[in-house]
């Protein structure tokens, strides 16, 4: 489904990324581990496209096409999805207002009909039970004056309804008390299929006790510097993340 | 020879005598503004003794005033004696079918959604549009005139009831209230006059009515509402069509009275021609707009949806009298590529307990310039008076700017006055989250403004609420990446 091959990339003059190789497959769960800066997040945004990064080198490719030729907007309608660690507020805008032009968008870029105002409303309804998330937030501006663990729901929410075949969690759990983190893995675990795949973005273990990785990638340095199964991460969370500095440091 | 024919024949032939002459063939008065001027437009009118002399008085006092330099926004000096103020409407050849419209045109309209038979009218194509459309007026004049309400033209107006125009006329925005004000006074082409009697609400917006009849209203407007004891009507003037003009200068005014217990909602739409990407061509709009809150538990509500011309000079305002009256002014003002606007409101409380409310967005893009310009005064007998003003401000790039004037003039000490101001930049995170979920930046823009303009595009009757929203998307089209 995605191959990244020598991905190099940075931000104002600043390399970031220094060459990521990655394969994820239809069905599979990844885990991206590091060190605060070791280039997590970025990783994350290229593949979304944000524009402030450049890529200098490498490729990606998603389900046959070349990634970084498509446009942001057309990643996400291609199946794409972003789980923003910060998820933005966008005032006077609701919600319903803004996933029914999102849902519409993609639709059209699908090649199907624009959903009706029932079966919107059924989409959504069937898709809060998910992540347990009460009605009246969507009839609140997006995001605005939402709590932190709201709004990551809301993110989870997002993307229930928009249906991706790649799902990016960009420090979903960063910010979420314990309850929260477990509506939201179960919101995710849920909509986990053999048809598409998901990319977890973490700092901590904590998550992939919820969200079970089948591969877990430590990155550091804009490298990923050691890939294994989710033991990998058990083991990160003892030995902390000194000990891939060190290792790396040796290899380098 | 037609009537009219016959008017200004007998006009002309006298009028020469004073070494002045008019084209019969035009039918529109040379260049320039003397006191013949004003003389022969009073009289194309069939206007009575009075009126002339109220227009010549404004004319004089106009010739004694200064065009104002106050407002934040700079054009080349315009030449009064260079404009013609007076010619009769142009009977150029008319489509005969849609098909024959600029397809550019008829494309926003399409953007737009307006309807087949409003793109018909708006574009001048005859047949069977035009039967329609007057007997869509007739039926409407039918039941207005049912419940005693007077809508007409200004002149008609003059005609038919000039003791409620002769009362009414001036007592808002006196002729010599400004320069503008004064030179509208002087030269005012026709416009509208709405009357609703005691008691009596009025049963649909007016718009509807208003947009089938009064496209070619001219350069100087002018527009008297009245509303009597306890009545109500709620009115909207301008189109979300794009106008275009020949005549660069618009000098309009507006005045609304409301007696005791009355309401007035005025809604506004104002798209004139911008002129080009440089600023060329678009239209000069001054406009004095104002109302009285004459009466006891009066309101009057403005509505502004401004996207149009080159420059906006424009201050919708109340007169807060009556005690215990409200004003209110929502306004949403873009400015893209080379325009200009300074607009606001003035809300003046004298009455006890009365309330006033403010919530103007403005919003900047390209090259333009953006003001906020407000007086909150409350006198000294205005015991208990409120007011809230929100003034935001939306940025988009970094070659436009946004301004906030505000003024406030508190002589009595139980007064409560609230001033709140935000500016903000439309961030790319915003259009980012919005590309992430497959919203392109077109669409990503148009749903933020529209958001950020909520508060006030909720004010607007309902179905121009749509147009209004399409309206600023389109605006601004083009002006983000």
């Amino acid at each position: 489904m995605l191959k990244i091959e020598n991905l190099e990339a940075s931000i104002e003059g600043k390399k970031i990324l220094k060459g990521i190789n990655l394969e994820v497959k239809k069905g599979e769960v990844h885990a991206i581990m590091g060190p605060n800066g070791s280039g997590k997040s970025t990783l994350a945004s290229v593949l979304a496209g944000r524009e402030e990064y450049e890529v200098e080198n490498g490729s990606v490719e998603y389900l046959g096409d070349d990634l970084l030729e498509l446009s942001p907007e057309d990643r996400a309608r291609a199946g794409v999805f972003l789980a923003f660690q910060y998820p933005v507020e966008i005032p006077g805008v609701s919600s319903t207002n803004f996933l029914k032009t999102a849902i519409n968008e993609v639709r059209q870029y699908r090649g199907q009909e624009p959903l009706d105002a029932v079966s919107f409303l059924t989409h959504l309804k069937d898709k809060m039970k998910l992540v347990d998330i009460d009605q009246s937030l969507l009839s609140r501006p997006l995001n605005e004056g939402f709590s932190g663990g709201e709004k990551k729901r809301n993110e989870i929410f997002q993307m229930a309804v928009l249906e991706p075949r790649l799902s990016i969690l960009d420090e979903t759990d960063s910010g979420l008390d314990i309850d929260a983190l477990k509506v939201v893995s179960n919101g995710v675990n849920q909509l986990k299929s053999s048809e598409n795949a998901t990319i977890v973005v973490t700092h901590y273990q904590r998550l992939l006790e919820y969200i079970v990785p089948d591969y877990v990638h430590v990155l550091y340095n804009g490298q990923i510097v050691k890939s294994g199964d989710k033991s990998l991460a058990l083991e990160l969370e003892e030995k902390g993340y000194d000990w891939i500095k060190g290792g790396s440091e040796v290899t380098a | 020879m037609s009537k009219d024919d016959q008017i200004l024949q007998e006009f002309t032939s006298k009028e020469y005598e004073h070494g002045w002459t008019v084209d019969l063939e035009n039918d529109s008065a040379p260049p320039g503004l003397n006191e013949d001027i004003v003389r022969f437009i009073s009289k194309k009118k069939e206007e009575p003794e009075w009126l002339l002399e109220w227009r010549l008085e404004a004319f004089r006092k106009w010739q004694d005033m200064e065009e104002p330099k106050w407002p934040n926004v700079s054009y080349p000096q315009i030449n009064y004696q260079d404009i013609i103020y007076y010619s009769a409407p142009k009977q150029s050849a008319k489509p005969n079918s849609l098909d024959e419209v600029d397809p550019e045109l008829r494309k926003t309209f399409e953007k737009l959604g307006i309807s087949l038979e409003e793109q018909k009218r708006l574009t001048g194509v005859a047949v069977d549009a035009v039967i329609d459309s007057v007997s869509v007026a007739t039926t409407f004049k039918e039941k207005l005139n049912e419940l005693g309400i007077i809508f007409s033209s200004f002149s008609e107006a003059v005609k038919e009831h000039p003791e409620l125009v002769r009362k009414y006329i001036g007592s808002v925005v006196p002729a010599n209230d400004n320069y503008f004000a004064a030179l509208n006074s002087a030269v005012f082409s026709d416009g509208s006059f709405c009357y609703i009697p005691k008691g009596v609400r009025c049963p649909m917006e007016l718009s509807t009515y208003f947009r089938i009849n009064a496209a070619n209203t001219g350069q100087f407007e002018r527009t008297l509402i009245v509303a009597d004891e306890g009545s109500y009507v709620s009115y909207l003037e301008g189109c979300t069509a794009p106008m275009r003009d020949e005549n660069q200068l618009h000098a309009a005014v507006v005045e609304i009275y409301a007696a005791k217990d009355a309401e007035v909602k005025y809604s506004t739409v104002q798209n004139w021609y911008p002129g080009d990407k440089d600023g060329k061509g678009g239209i000069y709009n001054f406009v004095t707009k104002r109302g009285i809150c004459s009466g006891d538990n009066s309101k009057i509500s403005w509505t502004q949806v401004e996207t149009g011309s080159a420059i906006t000079w424009k201050y919708p305002s109340c007169i807060l009298k009556g005690d215990n009256s409200i004003g209110e002014f929502y306004s949403v003002a873009v400015t893209n590529n080379m325009q200009q606007a300074d607009t606001g409101t003035k809300m003046i409380h004298i009455g006890k307990n009365t309330r006033s409310r403010i919530v103007s967005k403005g919003v900047s893009a390209g090259k333009s310039q953006n003001s906020y310009r407000g007086l909150v005064t409350v006198m000294k007998q205005a015991e208990n008076a409120r007011n809230f003003s929100q003034c935001d401000s939306l940025l988009m790039g970094d070659k436009c700017g946004a301004h906030t004037f505000p003024y406030i003039e508190v002589k009595n000490s139980s007064g409560l006055v609230e001033h709140e101001a935000t500016t903000s930049k439309i961030g790319e995170d915003q259009i980012f989250y919005c590309n992430q979920r497959g919203i392109d930046t077109e669409n990503a823009v148009a749903l933020i403004v529209n958001g950020y303009a909520k508060e006030v595009l909720n004010q607007l009757p309902m179905e121009f609420a749509v147009e209004a929203q399409k309206l600023l998307a389109l605006t601004l089209e083009g002006s983000v990446g």
